[in-house]
């Protein structure tokens, strides 16, 4: 058994047992939800800044984009404007490409080692796929619960659930992106113990975000299809949160507090895990810094003198080796005996 | 030296399913054929580096400094404060595994420790258990939980393991171009070695290059009068082949430009034909055009082995450079073919050595092109500068002298992934052969695959993991020996004329390595020359030897 993912799921489920038994204590409801979602949120912010403040404390030294296509050089050389761009402009080009698309994933292939002695690399595109619906079902389910923290709720938010409502299956509507998502944190879930050298590098940290979204999608959809949460109650109760002016509101229910306690432990873990890539994309160098360093110097802030070999060391040291075959020289020979090895050469 | 499995048995041998046991449980096994040897405490003690002292990978007791752990530690922090690079790749990973089976390394030996994942993981893992909050909260409860996240104690058999598998990795930069969030493992790789460096860990095959280059100006430690008999004897050479009498100018204050390559094509074929291709565009140029380029013996290597050491080290061998172009008052400096030799000009030489405020802007006095891409490092590399010769028709070329040769081209990895020089090459190349071939599209450019022997590991001794690395590249040049009868691998990087006519003649017997200014100079008409009957190899020409009269 691989405790990595044995003790990640048992950790995700003693955080729901946790939620669930422990809200019918007394100030259960309280403490799961006002003071842990509180306490998780300033955690998020704090440890969110701090991280990134963290980063941009360490300097640039060296401008080193990898660069994926062609340079600019001669004028009737097409070069990649985004691939290898060479102006700001390219760059964030770049950056909407890999932060939207996943544009660096899309070019996945996987290596097969055929009879004979082939080999090959062929077009992977599944990782690709399941990660960006992953992410983008993440996005949505997101953006659609401002509906809960606002009022009125914004236009956007109200078309952007239409526009995952539009099956129109069922009563209440069938969200695409919550199954969505279910169903790529599980292929995520799968891949990592299916594919024998993804088993090998996974640690219990990649694990256990992916059971706790699992978790949060899980409770969510439970609520919203089969336990029926009272969604208006549960409006008011977000909206008592918003607004700092916060109160429990009976009867909503064990799942509830296990959804919110589940996103309260995402948000508290987030900064000091893997998940923080989510700001550490935008200050990796080798996709944030354009290929211009011959163009434009690049100044490393630390640069320190350092100590060289000089040519007059050099030369002193081959002097006559040098003026022997008539290379040129800084300072002649001293002439101190006479010189006739010269024509014995 | 240890027994080369035959290529059969090596390919046959790659699984690329890891062991079921995990891999901090499994401890480092330090192999004949995959380790290079220790340095040569000389040339450790020659630059100045400490701890230099006579030890070996294969013996139990690496003779460390009795407090090496707490100088990797220090190392490790002042890295973390001087290179955001490291910190974020140290933090963001996700382990989603896209980089694992791009590394050359991993698919030549299935070793999973050379997936760049774990490659990184290594460092990482000891990253988590000291710098990190979450480690040491977690790490503190117990020893399961420590692995659970993957952070552990650095000790000797890490350490042992880093040394291993830090020179398993070229640097090429490959990993990182498919990793969602450009995570290159080489910067990993580098910082890691600036470590083993402070407790005197390098390997011979880098520190008495580094050495050598550094007392004489290049890697081979060829003395100034050495250097120029080299290039004498190649003149001679030239003479024979073509009937023209090339002289290169030496250390000669107010030529136009410095040319700067690496010295390893001063030294050993197929390199040396290069050489002699550099020689006769050069001649040409100062025949035709009055063009006036100098060779210096002091700055007379571009290649830097500084680089494979630490960011100092670099920085100590490429002042050169700048040094030699303002002594000798040239207006700009042009480059040979090679590859780290032009990560280090491209993307740190300025920023380190510069600013260059005393160089011209390089223009081309032959066609009038600025070469505005390299205006404030005033250095241009010569496929950039040939294809612009080329491009103006500067340049009388007979190619049917290319036309014994059915060529492709190997991107070397840090033109191509640190700098994006792919289409140059290709245009002298094709305007001056006939019968060009691309390898598979997932093996060529940005996507090139390392020889397999870059960043200082082309030694002797560990050929077995030389033609493990170097399998996926010679598997794509055997498509197209099959495919279209390809002959000649051509590429722009000194490295490559080095360690890939091993790895050819292990994986594809069938094939020979060029540089591509060998295939300009086999096809230029030098002003003056006789009828040519041979190649620069001195291999006749089909097609030509019956009217020699011999
Ligand atoms: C700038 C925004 C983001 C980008 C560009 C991004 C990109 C990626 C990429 C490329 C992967 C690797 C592929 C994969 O394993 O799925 C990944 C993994 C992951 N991301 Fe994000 N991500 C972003 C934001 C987020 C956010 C907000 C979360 C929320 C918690 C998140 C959670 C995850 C998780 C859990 C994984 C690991 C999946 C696995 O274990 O297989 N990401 N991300
Ligand atoms: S591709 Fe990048 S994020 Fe994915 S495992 Fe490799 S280094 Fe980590
Ligand atoms: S830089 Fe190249 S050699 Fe090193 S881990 Fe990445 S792919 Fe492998």
């Amino acid at each position: 058994m691989n405790i990595s993912y044995m003790y990640s799921l048992i950790a995700v489920i003693v955080l729901f047992l946790l939620a669930y038994v422990g809200v019918n204590f007394p100030g259960g409801e309280v403490f799961f939800g006002i003071i842990i979602p509180y306490l998780a949120l300033i955690i998020f912010i704090l440890g969110f800044i701090n991280r990134v403040i963290d980063w941009a404390r360490s300097p640039v030294p060296f401008r080193i984009p990898t660069t994926c296509g062609q340079q600019k050089t001669l004028p009737w050389i097409k070069s990649a404007n985004i691939d290898n761009p060479t102006t700001t402009g390219g760059v964030v080009v770049r950056m909407i490409l890999e932060v939207v698309f996943l544009r660096s994933l899309f070019r996945n292939t996987k290596c097969e080692l055929k009879e004979g002695d082939k080999i090959s690399y062929e077009w992977e595109k599944w990782l690709w796929l399941f990660s960006l619906t992953f992410h983008w079902a993440f996005f949505t389910v997101l953006f659609r619960h401002l509906r809960l923290f606002t009022e009125p709720v914004p236009a956007c938010v109200e078309l952007l659930a239409k526009l995952d409502g539009f099956l129109q299956i069922g009563m209440p509507g069938l969200m695409l992106s919550g199954v969505a998502l279910l169903a790529a944190v599980t292929f995520l879930f799968l891949r990592r113990i299916l594919i024998p050298q993804v088993k090998y590098i996974s640690l219990g940290s990649d694990y256990f975000p992916l059971f706790l979204i699992f978790g949060i999608a899980f409770t969510g959809i439970l609520m919203r299809y089969f336990t029926k949460v009272d969604i208006v109650g549960v409006k008011e109760f977000t909206m008592s949160l918003v607004t700092l002016n916060p109160h429990v509101i009976k009867g909503i229910g064990g799942v509830f507090y296990v959804h919110l306690f589940f996103v309260s432990v995402l948000l508290a873990y987030f900064p000091f895990s893997k998940l923080m890539h989510l700001g550490g994309i935008f200050m990796s160098p080798t996709r944030n810094l354009a290929n211009n360093s011959r163009a434009k110097r690049h100044v490393n802030p630390w640069n320190y003198p350092v100590k060289i070999h000089t040519y007059d060391a050099y030369e002193d040291e081959f002097r006559e080796k040098m003026v022997e075959v008539g290379l040129p020289v800084e300072k002649m020979i001293a002439p101190e005996t006479p010189e006739e090895p010269e024509e014995k050469e | 030296m240890s027994e080369l499995p035959k290529p059969d048995e090596l390919f046959s041998k790659i699984d690329h399913r890891p062991a079921p046991k995990g891999w901090m449980d499994t401890p480092v096994d330090i192999r004949r054929g995959i380790a290079c040897y220790a340095s040569n405490p000389k040339s450790v003690e020659y630059v100045g580096l400490p701890y230099p002292r006579q030890w070996s990978c294969f013996d139990e007791d690496w003779q460390l400094p009795e407090n090496w752990k707490e100088i990797i530690s220090k190392g490790f922090r002042e890295r973390l404060d001087r290179f955001r690079s490291i910190k974020v790749f140290m933090d963001i990973c996700v382990r989603c595994g896209a980089c694992a089976d791009k590394c050359h390394f991993f698919i030549g030996s299935g070793d999973p420790k050379n997936m760049p994942v774990l490659r990184a993981e290594l460092l990482r893992s000891v990253y988590r258990n000291d710098f990190t909050t979450a480690g040491k909260i977690i790490g503190s409860i117990g020893k399961t939980f420590k692995k659970i996240i993957g952070a552990r104690e650095l000790d000797l058999q890490v350490l042992k393991e880093w040394w291993y598998y830090l020179f398993q990795c070229s640097e090429c930069r490959r990993c990182s171009v498919f990793c969602p969030y450009g995570i290159d493992t080489a910067e990993i790789t580098i910082m890691g070695r600036e470590l083993l460096n402070l407790i005197g860990l390098n390997i011979d095959w880098i520190a008495t290059p580094a050495a050598n280059c550094y007392r004489t100006g290049n890697h081979l430690g060829i003395q100034p009068h050495a250097y120029k008999d080299m290039m004498d004897f190649f003149a001679d050479d030239i003479e024979e082949i073509t009937g023209v009498k090339v002289e290169p100018s030496f250390n000669k204050k107010g030529a136009d430009i410095l040319f700067i390559t690496p010295s390893g094509d001063v030294f050993a074929d197929p390199g040396t034909f290069t050489c002699m291709g550099y020689m006769m565009l050069f001649h040409y140029l100062k025949e035709k055009y009055g063009f006036d380029i100098t060779w210096s013996t002091y700055a007379s290597e571009g290649g830097n082995f500084g680089f494979f050491t630490s960011h100092e080290m670099m920085k100590r061998l490429n002042a050169k450079m700048y040094a030699e172009a303002k002594r000798l008052g040239v207006k700009w400096i042009l480059g040979g073919e090679c590859g780290h030799m032009w990560r280090v000009i491209h993307q740190y030489m300025d920023t380190m050595n510069g600013p260059a405020d005393f160089l011209e802007d390089p223009v081309s006095p032959i066609t009038g092109t600025k070469f505005e891409n390299a205006k404030s490092t005033k250095m241009v590399h010569i496929t950039e500068f040939t294809a612009d010769l080329i491009k103006h028709d500067k340049l009388d070329l007979d190619t049917s002298r290319n036309d014994h040769l059915k060529v492709t081209y190997h991107d070397s990895c840090n033109t191509a992934r640190g700098m994006g020089l792919l289409e140059e090459p290709r245009y002298v190349i094709k305007n001056v052969c006939n019968n060009f071939y691309e390898m598979p599209a997932n093996t060529i450019r940005e996507q090139t695959f390392c020889c397999g022997s870059g960043s200082g590991l082309n030694a002797g001794e560990n050929m077995e993991l030389r033609m493990q690395g170097g399998l996926p590249r010679a598997n794509a040049v055997k498509y197209v020996h099959e495919k279209h009868g390809v002959n000649m691998l051509s590429c722009i990087c000194a490295i490559d004329r080095a360690a890939l006519p091993a790895s050819m003649e292990y994986w594809v017997p069938e094939v020979d390595v060029t540089g591509v200014h060998e295939l300009v100079a086999n096809a230029l008409i030098l002003p003056g020359e006789g009828k040519r009957t041979t190649d620069l190899r001195s291999e006749p020409l089909p097609g030509m030897e019956d009217d020699d009269a011999e």
